[in-house]
């Protein structure tokens, strides 16, 4: 058996009667730590929703200058790396050794493709300087109160892509643990936890999406 | 530290292990990890206390006797964020939690050992950021960083005391989420729910807040940290932010917290006094499910520390009458444990002294909280000493007591030796004393209008602020006290075999101090808890 | 909690369902409806999560307590929403600067 392959995660640690203990016991842990990451997140749409209440106006104007194609991409792209994490485990537990690697770095791709495709909105977006605190000297005439609309969506989608990064990576190693045949229907808990936490990942930008996308599209 | 029982073959935990620092500093033992917290939060509880014990004595002349009104605010700003996130919130949980919780419930250790050691390293690095912000000249928000001061005014280390908080913060949440797994995973056979010991149960509500709350709590300071360094304005007016807002998220966190603190404070309670009648607890049920709702209502209150900021009247009815509602479970445990005690007979160890402070302590500092809670009396007495006083009842007269009742407790259980019972019982009487001298006052202080947070004050305030002071230095004499005569019984005190109480429960199991693994065999469980007989 | 592995068409069918309901969001957005915009956009979103949290995490078949721990997290994000916009909704928004 392998040594740790999830973060602090010891493979069939001491401290567990059996595997089916540890595999109940992470899989459990992972879902906290979604239920706290919902708060997370969940703190910067409280404050998205009662902006968008108090600005519509200048939300809806925020929204129009934002790159519609691009994220629109950007949600196909990362519901797509969920399925692909899903098709994983689902190797993973069927035993297979030849699919799980290139599917865990598939999922990987796709989030490392996410992650290039945001940098180019932000660079666009610095371009046009609609970034608070750094360049924000937007054209045209727009609402006084636009700067908390891009404030919010830097800070969620910025979070959002810190997400992504640690999930490119740790998906990244479990590929290549999958390759060294670390994984068997035995000893799936890592693989299984890092897909969990991949599909909460696409679960925010989920939100996001509406959120920041699709504002003021209909006027 | 030799191994009390000579009959049992395996080493205890302290002397099991790896040698030296590195066997405690790379420890996966939730005990080991327990005591490191231990050492951790005995350290920022003295630095917060010299940081109070300034501002006693700087208010024991109208004028401030001591600081100006600058080092004043950094004081009291030091002295609430070193208290609240790195004494009170992991006090019980990270130290007698963290030793206790798979003793009690029959595991061999917390379900992520590796994780439980992080979270300790996070509570370290974000103590360092604090005491950096402190060294390099301090913050003088108060411990709530309220907008717009906090973002726009303050012309000190808010970031840096900020981010000690964020990364403790985290440090509090990997703790919940390995109590939680660990309760729902790791309980031995037979264990089911309701034969928990109510300390767990504690531990299990507390969890769900700690998990919950806090990030949010750490997403709202990450905000400022934004605000203070770009000038971004989500919390500042004058580019269309909203103050209100900081307050909102600030307290969905920081009421609950108060829960956090509490809530162990309740489970050690309940141990100590069940314990001392050598009773089974009143209501058993009623005590596991009062404390879940605790956790679960305590989180629709937040708004009564906002009646007077210009939130909606409206709401404010709403936290209001929820205010008063939260009130009912805590009242059920009150009565429970007087239940218990009721017709029993008491054995008034030290440990029953606290758990007996806790309760009187507890009661005076909730109902007063009821009066804060009424929105037209809480127009005359908010931000007054009236409040000082209402939450130090419930956070030191509470979780103190309730901390140093369960150390003593389970003392013989972590170090083999026995504390010696006189000084123990003199040193519980004294603080009950003491406090009280404290921070009485301060509700006749708050009532009559002084308000709080400020460095001087009108002359005919000034008896009531010398008795204050005076009381507290009785009261860090008492908290010096336990220091003295736990250390000194680490090295004379007397071996204290396996069960010097006579208590119930698995972790009266094992020999004192237990073995590394906890439990040579596998314990079964076939009753509930507090099973006592007289 | 062992579950048995998900059969491929069932993982495949919940990626076109995801996606069929991300081309019907960006359509429904360019309609001129109102209020109703974000309400449908904030309805597709929670049924798309619903979808991933059904089918690719598993939740349908795993262990009941994990609704509930997956539900908590949505549940306390509620209070939160809840009780602000109990006071923001409730009072006079302050002006523009």
């Amino acid at each position: 058996m392998t040594q740790a392959s999830a973060p602090l995660l010891a493979a069939r640690a001491s401290q567990f009667d059996d595997t089916e203990q540890q595999r109940g016991a992470s899989a459990l842990g992972m879902w906290v730590f979604i239920a706290t990451e919902v708060l997370f997140f969940g703190v910067l749409f409280a404050g998205y929703t009662i902006g968008r209440l108090r600005f519509p106006e200048a939300f809806a104007a925020g929204g129009r200058r934002t790159d519609l194609l691009l994220g629109s991409i950007e949600t196909g792209i990362l519901l797509s790396s969920s399925c692909l994490a899903a098709l994983a485990v689902r190797d993973v537990q069927l035993g297979g050794r030849r699919s799980s690697p290139w599917l865990l770095l598939g999922t990987a791709a796709l989030g490392a493709a996410f992650l290039v495709m945001h940098g180019f909105e932000y660079h666009s977006e610095y371009e046009e300087a609609l970034i608070p605190g750094l360049r924000y000297h937007p054209s045209g005439d727009p609402p006084h109160a636009m700067a908390i609309f891009f404030c919010l969506y830097y800070f969620i989608t910025g979070f959002h892509s810190l997400h992504v990064a640690i999930g490119v990576a740790l998906l990244s190693r479990l590929a290549v643990k999958a390759w060294q045949g670390a994984f068997s229907p035995d000893y799936i808990a890592p693989v299984e936890v890092t897909a969990l936490y991949w599909h909460l990942v696409d679960i925010v930008w989920i939100f996001v999406y509406p959120a920041v996308y699709l504002v003021g599209r209909s006027s | 530290m030799s191994s009390t029982d000579p009959g049992i073959a395996a080493p205890s935990y302290l002397t099991a292990g790896e040698p030296g620092l590195a066997g405690w500093l790379l420890t996966h033992d939730h005990k080991r990890i327990g005591i490191l917290y231990a050492v951790g939060i005995t350290f920022f509880f003295l630095l917060g206390g010299i940081a109070a014990a300034m501002i006693r004595i700087n208010l024991i002349e109208p004028q401030g006797a001591l600081m100006s009104a600058e080092t004043y605010n950094k004081a009291f700003t030091f002295h609430g964020v070193v208290m609240v996130w790195f004494f009170l919130i992991p006090s019980i949980p990270a130290t007698l939690g963290n030793f206790l919780l798979p003793l009690m419930i029959g595991a061999r250790d917390v379900a992520f050992p590796r994780l439980n050691l992080f979270s300790w390293y996070l509570y370290v690095g974000g103590g360092l950021f604090t005491i950096g912000a402190l060294l390099l000249g301090g913050v003088d928000t108060g411990w709530t960083f309220y907008t717009p001061f906090s973002t726009l005014f303050s012309n000190s280390h808010v970031v840096l005391a900020v981010v000690g908080v964020f990364v403790v913060g985290f440090s509090s949440i990997l703790t919940g989420l390995n109590f939680i797994v660990t309760v729902h995973t790791m309980r031995a056979t037979g264990m089911h729910w309701f034969r928990l010991p109510l300390f767990v149960w504690a531990m299990y509500a507390t969890s769900l807040v700690m998990v919950l709350a806090t990030p949010v709590l750490a997403m709202t300071l990450s905000l400022i940290a934004l605000e203070r360094l770009l000038g971004v304005g989500i919390f500042d007016p004058a580019l269309g932010g909203d103050p209100l807002l900081f307050q909102h998220f600030f307290w969905f966190y920081s009421h609950p917290a108060v829960y956090i603190m509490v809530l162990p404070a309740m489970g050690v309670v309940s141990e100590l006094i069940t314990c001392g009648v050598r009773r089974q607890i009143f209501g058993y049920r009623f005590m596991a499910w009062s404390m879940l709702a605790i956790a679960v209502i305590g989180f629709m209150v937040w708004g009564h520390h906002m009646f007077v900021a210009g939130q909606s009247m409206y709401a404010g009815i709403v936290f209001s009458i929820l205010s008063f509602v939260v009130a009912v479970p805590s009242a059920i445990k009150v009565f429970n444990w007087v239940a218990t005690l009721y017709k029993g007979t008491i054995d008034f160890h030290a440990p029953m002294l606290y758990a007996l402070g806790f309760i009187g302590l507890f009661m005076l500092g909730g109902l007063t909280g009821l009066f804060l809670a009424a929105t037209a009396l809480d127009v005359n007495l908010t931000d007054t000493y009236f409040v000082v006083a209402h939450f130090h009842y419930i956070m030191v007269g509470g979780a103190v007591m309730a901390y140093l009742g369960g150390i003593h407790f389970w003392w013989p259980k972590i170090t083999g030796r026995l504390y010696p019972e006189g000084p123990a019982r003199f040193a519980a009487i004294l603080m009950f004393f003491g406090f009280n001298l404290t921070f009485f006052p301060q509700y006749l202080l708050g009532y009559f209008g002084m308000p709080r947070r400020y460095h001087a004050y009108p002359e005919p305030f000034q008896w009531l602020n010398v008795l204050s002071s005076a009381g507290a230095s009785i009261l860090a004499l008492a908290y010096v006290m336990p220091l003295c005569y736990l250390g000194w019984s680490l090295v004379r005190g007397r071996a204290a075999g396996p069960n010097p109480w006579r208590a119930t429960g698995l972790e009266w199991t094992v020999p004192s101090p237990p073995p590394k693994e906890n439990f040579a065999l596998p314990p079964v469980v076939s009753e509930g808890p507090y099973r006592y007989r007289p | 909690m062992n579950l048995s592995p998900p059969s491929l068409r069932s993982q495949l069918l919940t990626l076109l369902a995801l996606l069929a309901l991300l081309g019907l969001t960006i359509g429904l957005a360019f309609l001129p409806l109102g209020a109703l915009n974000a309400a449908l956009a904030l309805a597709i979103s929670a049924a798309k999560t619903l979808l991933v949290m059904m089918y690719f995490m598993r939740l349908r078949e795993g262990h009941p307590f994990l609704r509930v721990v997956a539900a908590a997290g949505f549940a306390w994000l509620a209070l939160l929403l809840a009780f602000s916009l109990a006071d923001y909704l409730t009072r006079p928004l302050l002006p523009l600067p």
